[in-house]
């Protein structure tokens, strides 16, 4: 094993500059969209008095649970003590922030009044979870940038364990406190649920992963650099866990709800209904999002494809995605049981399916997230040294012997 | 004393000469001609002696009246008591009370009530919003504070009567007493400006003009006030009592 070698990479190329103009391209629509939004206001949307949270907050959950999970190879790095993740953990560190970044951005940018930021700042009601996560994202930006820190100055690599092990800490809290912003709402059959704060972590670890594998991949790919197998197959096998997991607490959600007759109205809502949701959570949740990347990532044919282990890694985003529009969107479209059995109707739509469809402005916002999030990461992989110059099996695996 | 409390006290004190009004009405000791609801001195703050509260009989809450509808819009300006929400889609548009239609399953047996914010001695709305825009005063009504709400909406997924609405457009033509603006969440007041003032809601003061005469509005500390008689004499109960919210809004008849 070599001493590993950072340094920036080449931000000429045209491959780079392509990427820089789409991420750019897409951060400047979402921009637009939420000016559009907040001069109009959100009568321009498809959200209304029944589908509060839309589109942009299926995105910036979305981002804000990546970020978190996209540290992974960071924790395992200097938690769990693995040598060969290492060399990553800058990247991985970087890749949390700049997807925490863009996360936040979007639900700032979908507020009502986002000229308010200052009030958020400056008012707290303790007993919401919304107050105690400003402190945890905010905390999370500020222990995360302090880790890579660690990692980056040599006179500060005696702390990187310590700094690690907080920032570890942090964002499992982190994503019970976003988890929680579901499991804590009383009113809704969909939510109300504890379940909530381990499937958040979970979908956490598998949606992070999944981003760091792509960027990785995509840098390395981009700059010629070695990216070794051994490595790049111990990360995607592992992918391939945390996707069963999130299955496995996905089934436990539905087991209990089914098993109490109180919650059969909302499981068969999400398992058997007629409308988009349904079609969502098996079609892309389930066999797009979860069981095809399976079959991929443990096919001894395909999960030793770069090609296929990129697809799959896709896959589990938009299933992601997928799975977080069905919790957000799909949860208040249930109706709320306001007379427990009895039938309800009212000029406000009580009783029915609340009806939503994504608005070109909501979609953009939820886009320029990602081209923020992006674009932090083009940018900061330029100027500074995050990235190896090889990450070939001979200069970072200890276990790696030739032949 | 708290900013909220000294707010209410200065608005308080111009209101007094409306006391002095209010005092013409008692002709004797103890003996009141309009049941005000524990009138206390203008320049006091509101106090936890009291605690206000509306019961709804829906026997008497005719299927076709929408009376108390009628009189929320035109006393706080929306719907149909406002020029504004022209862009805004149905879905989109304020709805501070609602007439629901309530049917059992098995019988048929449908009857109609008005659902509004039921002011709920533990809110979850004012649980989870994150700037404490959404508070509950101690006299038991739940307000928003227009100032500092951002708009995130998480009061309204918290909400389990689906009593609360966000403005999505830009309001001109408002009421001075029942301020509203775009970007922020709104839900009824138990109208606040008239409770202070020593009068009823507009929906309990339309209702009681009808036949119908379907809601009290009153005291639910005070065990002598009308509201506290008839729920000890004839009952009450709570939605979604199973939440253990205790909303101050009570009904009779839903289940029976």
């Amino acid at each position: 094993m070599k001493r590993i070698q950072f340094s920036e990479i080449s931000g000429y190329a045209p491959g780079y500059l392509l990427i820089l103009g789409i991420t750019g391209l897409l951060a400047a629509m979402g921009l637009g969209a939420a000016y559009y939004m907040e001069h109009n206001g959100h009568w321009v949307t498809g959200m209304n008095n029944e589908i509060v949270w839309g589109t942009p907050h299926v995105f910036a959950v979305f981002l804000i649970v990546a970020a978190s999970g996209a540290l992974n190879v960071a924790s395992i790095s200097s938690v769990f003590q693995k040598p060969i993740y290492k060399p990553m953990a800058r990247l991985s560190g970087l890749l949390a922030l700049a997807l925490l970044a863009g996360g936040l951005l979007v639900l700032v940018l979908d507020l009502g009044r986002p000229d308010r930021l200052i009030v958020a700042m400056t008012y707290y009601n303790f007993k919401s979870i919304f107050a105690w996560n400003i402190y945890l994202y905010t905390g999370f930006f500020a222990i995360v940038i302090v880790y890579l820190w660690t990692m980056m100055e040599r006179r500060m690599n005696g702390y990187t364990r310590a700094a690690g092990i907080a920032a570890f800490v942090w964002r499992l809290a982190l994503t019970t406190g976003t988890g929680s912003i579901f499991g804590f709402i009383v009113a809704r059959q969909a939510y109300d649920a504890a379940i909530y704060a381990p499937m958040f972590i979970i979908m956490s670890f598998s949606f992070g992963l999944a981003v760091f594998l792509l960027v990785l991949m995509t840098i390395y790919h981009g700059t010629a650099r070695k990216l070794g197998d051994a490595v790049l197959y111990r990360l995607k096998n592992l992918l391939g866990v945390f996707v069963a997991a999130v299955m496995m607490l996905v089934t436990m959600y539905f087991l209990t709800n089914l098993y109490a007759t109180e919650h059969h109205g909302i499981s068969a809502f999400i398992l058997a209904g007629d409308h988009v949701y349904t079609k969502l959570f098996w079609v892309v949740q389930i066999i797009l999002g979860s069981i095809a990347p399976l079959v991929i990532l443990y096919n001894p044919i395909t999960g030793t494809s770069r090609v296929w282990i990129a697809i799959a890694s896709m896959l589990v985003i938009i299933g992601g995605l997928a799975q977080l529009y069905v919790i957000i969107i799909g949860g208040q479209a249930f109706p709320l049981v306001l007379f427990p059995g009895m039938e309800v109707s009212s000029t406000f739509q009580d009783g029915v399916v609340a009806s939503y469809s994504p608005s070109l402005p909501e979609i953009l916002l939820g886009l320029g997230g990602i081209g923020v999030a992006l674009i932090i990461v083009t940018l900061a992989v330029k100027v500074l040294q995050f990235t190896p110059e090889s990450l070939a099996d001979a200069d970072i695996d200890p276990n790696y012997s030739a032949g | 004393m708290s900013e909220k409390e000294q707010v209410n006290l200065t608005r308080r004190n111009l209101l007094g000469g409306t006391a002095a009004a209010m005092a013409g009405l008692t002709i004797a000791p103890g003996i009141i001609l309009v049941e005000t609801a524990q009138a206390k001195p203008k320049d006091q703050p509101v106090t936890d002696a009291v605690r206000w509260g509306i019961l709804i009989n829906i026997n008497n809450c005719a299927d076709d009246c929408t009376g108390c509808v009628d009189a929320c819009q035109e006393e706080n300006g929306w719907g149909k008591g406002s020029s504004d929400e022209s862009k805004s889609r149905p879905d989109q548009k304020a709805q501070w009370i609602r007439k629901v239609k309530v049917t059992d399953r098995e019988t048929g047996h449908a009857k109609t009530l008005p659902m509004m914010c039921q002011h709920c001695e533990s809110p979850p709305c004012v649980d989870v919003c994150p700037t404490g825009a959404s508070y509950k005063r101690i006299d038991g009504i739940v307000l928003v504070d227009k100032h500092i709400c951002i708009g995130c909406r998480y009061c309204m997924m918290a909400c389990p009567y689906k009593a609360r609405s966000f403005i999505h457009e830009t309001l001109t033509d408002q009421r001075s007493y029942a301020p509203r603006g775009q970007g922020t969440v709104e839900s009824c007041t138990m109208c606040v400006h008239r409770v202070d003032d020593d009068q009823q809601p507009a929906c309990v003061e339309a209702c009681s003009s009808t036949f119908n005469s379907a809601m009290i509005f009153g005291d639910l500390n005070d065990p002598e006030s009308k509201i506290s008689k008839e729920l000890a004499r004839h009952g009450g109960v709570r939605i979604r009592a199973d939440l253990g919210l205790n909303p101050g809004v009570r009904y009779q008849g839903i289940y029976g």
